[in-house]
């Protein structure tokens, strides 16, 4: 049983960070029509930024903080090679992707691999030093459930704002935007810089969790992202009230539970990301099925 | 007559090539030119392909002249971005499936509209307290919108759409009002209806009106000038003439001319 619930605790843990990611390729692949692939780049880079900052005597919060300024920015780059430069959506991301490689090298000084251990990370704060003991020993998924949640409530509120309502125009019918006297362009390029500043934050908390920063982490995320998302919304999309961006973190839950249970099961590490393809895979074609395209608005 | 009234819009010498230096290069217009004036409502007939929608997307910058130069109430707009000349012009396509939002509800559609002109920042994107004005406002289509606000547009049929569709168009101040076959995808009744829902709003608001359609009949009845287009030139054109020449026979003739010129 404590095995189980240890299992268990990983997987939320993992579910929200990654949903964190989830949460801001909502808003690219389902309400922009925009299949993202940055994000591969976008994530590895929030956590080289995290360490860069944490070694050089940085606040991990203000970390966090340049995590996502840098992923915004990364992603505004995406959206000017395909609003500006009229690169196709996916070339666009491919270049990005590429060029975030030599980035973030550059940022963690040529390591592929940059650790700080036993450095100050949002996780080991005084304040939750001063914890009970017992919700000590959930620190981790405490403080990860509160970033998480503090993303959503963020994208709930922006969503609903007019600059939000007009993104949302924007990936649903461009000429009513223009017609609006606005450029559809500039809508894509800040839901880019949104869903990339989030994947950029869930890199940054993901590298605080295990005080290192991989450049090899981004690889398979933008799969992981997509099927969270489709996931999500295909098995919530019939709970009354629930946001399409709360559907997107559960969907990332349930993702990563599979992931688990097959580890659990016996399948080797190797089969992991052919798992990923497959689920993916099953996720997009069973949403055809399904016939609906459910998404694109939000609830 | 009208010569002396102040042209809103004017196309000056349009030279506008399609897939130019390729084997399908078509040139549509040649020195075309064209001029709309304040308070207008004229309609556009012609045959397929005879470049009327080619002429509402230069004037909305959907489409870039090779040359010559687009005016619209003096200014030249010839390198304004579409977006911007959106400003002042409203827009209604063939397709009602253009004019709105089908995955936002009519009352984010109708909050998205009532915003333009302004900033689209942070503030609520729905304003609550107008919903009574926009049912108000719906109620006026007659076509039972009012009680719908939180429906999906993409749920409406056609013609609700297109009725919505003309109202989000207008529902700011703008100058000209653009309508390309408006009515072409709708059933009979439904066409009267936003027919006379356009005549009303354009009376209502004292805009300038420009409508592509292919019924002489709307043509004749609701425009105030009549201009056929012909292989990218004003063919015939009712400014500065009695308008009651050009009847439904007239064009219907004229129009079976044309034809038999092209099957030579
Ligand atoms: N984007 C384009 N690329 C190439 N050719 C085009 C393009 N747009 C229009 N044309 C050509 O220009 C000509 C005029 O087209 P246009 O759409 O203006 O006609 P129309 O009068 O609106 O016809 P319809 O009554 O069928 O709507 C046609 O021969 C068409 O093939
Ligand atoms: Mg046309």
């Amino acid at each position: 049983m404590n095995i189980f619930l240890g299992l268990a605790e990983t997987v939320l843990r993992e579910g929200l960070i990654y949903g964190i990611m989830a949460m801001g390729v909502y808003i690219t692949y389902k309400i922009l029509n925009f299949p993202d692939l940055s994000v591969d780049g976008t994530f590895p880079l929030g956590a080289c930024v995290a360490a860069a900052a944490i070694t050089g005597g940085i606040n991990p919060w203000i970390a966090c903080l340049l995590a996502l300024a840098a992923g915004a920015a990364a992603g505004c780059v995406t959206g000017l090679l395909h609003v500006k430069a009229h690169i196709t959506d996916l070339l666009s991301g491919i270049l990005v992707m590429t060029a975030m490689w030599s980035v973030n090298l550059i940022i963690t000084g040529g390591t592929a691999i940059k650790q700080f251990f036993n450095m100050p990370t949002i996780f080991n704060g005084a304040l939750l030093q001063s914890l009970p003991e017992g919700v000590y020993k959930h620190r981790q998924l405490i403080v990860i459930f509160l970033i998480a949640l503090a993303v959503k409530l963020v994208l709930d509120w922006y969503l609903a704002t007019k600059s939000g309502l007009l993104l949302r125009a924007a990936g649903n019918n461009e000429q009513y935007v223009t017609g609006l006297g606005r450029d559809p362009g500039t809508m894509k390029i800040i839901g880019l810089a949104i869903g990339n500043a989030c994947t950029a934050l869930a890199g940054c908390v993901l590298a605080q969790l295990n005080e290192n920063a991989d450049i090899n982490s981004g690889k398979g995320m933008v799969v992981m992202a997509l099927a969270s998302v489709i996931i999500g919304i295909a098995l919530f999309k019939r709970v009354p009230k629930l946001k399409f961006v709360t559907m997107a973190v559960l969907g990332s839950i349930v993702y990563k539970a599979c992931l688990m249970a097959a580890l659990q099961l016996g399948l080797p590490n190797s089969y992991l990301k052919l798992l990923m393809a497959v689920l993916l895979t099953v996720a997009i074609v069973s949403e055809r099925l399904g016939g609906k395209k459910g998404g694109a608005h939000h609830g | 007559m009208a010569n002396t009234a102040a042209p809103l819009v004017e196309l000056k010498n349009i030279d506008l090539t399609f897939n130019p230096g390729t084997v399908n290069e078509t040139c549509l217009f040649r020195d075309f030119n064209f001029r709309v004036d304040r308070g207008e409502f004229v309609s556009v007939v012609g045959s397929n392909g005879s470049g009327k929608t080619s002429m509402l997307n230069l004037i909305c910058g959907t489409l870039n002249p090779e040359s010559g130069h687009i005016l619209l109430d003096g200014k030249d707009i010839t390198k304004m971005p579409e977006f911007k000349r959106s400003q002042r012009i409203g827009r209604v396509f063939q397709n009602p499936a253009k004019g709105t939002c089908p995955d936002l509800t009519i009352l984010e559609n109708l909050s998205l509209a009532d915003n333009k002109g302004k900033a689209y920042g942070l503030s609520r994107g729905v304003n609550q307290a107008k919903k009574e004005e926009y049912r108000t406002l719906l109620s006026q289509l007659h076509m039972g919108l009012e009680d719908k606000l939180d429906v999906a547009v993409g749920s409406l049929s056609g013609g609700q759409r297109q009725a919505l569709a003309l109202l989000i168009a207008t529902m700011t101040p703008i100058d000209l009002l653009i309508l390309d076959e408006h009515t072409a995808a709708l059933d009979p009744k439904s066409s009267e209806t936003v027919m006379d829902l356009t005549l009303k709003t354009i009376e209502e608001k004292n805009l300038t009106a420009l409508m592509v359609t292919h019924n002489l009949r709307f043509a004749t009845d609701y425009g105030t000038r009549i201009v056929m287009m012909h292989e990218g030139r004003a063919h015939l054109d009712s400014y500065g003439r009695d308008k009651s020449e050009f009847d439904v026979d007239y064009l219907l003739k004229e129009f079976t001319e044309i034809s038999i010129e092209l099957g030579n």
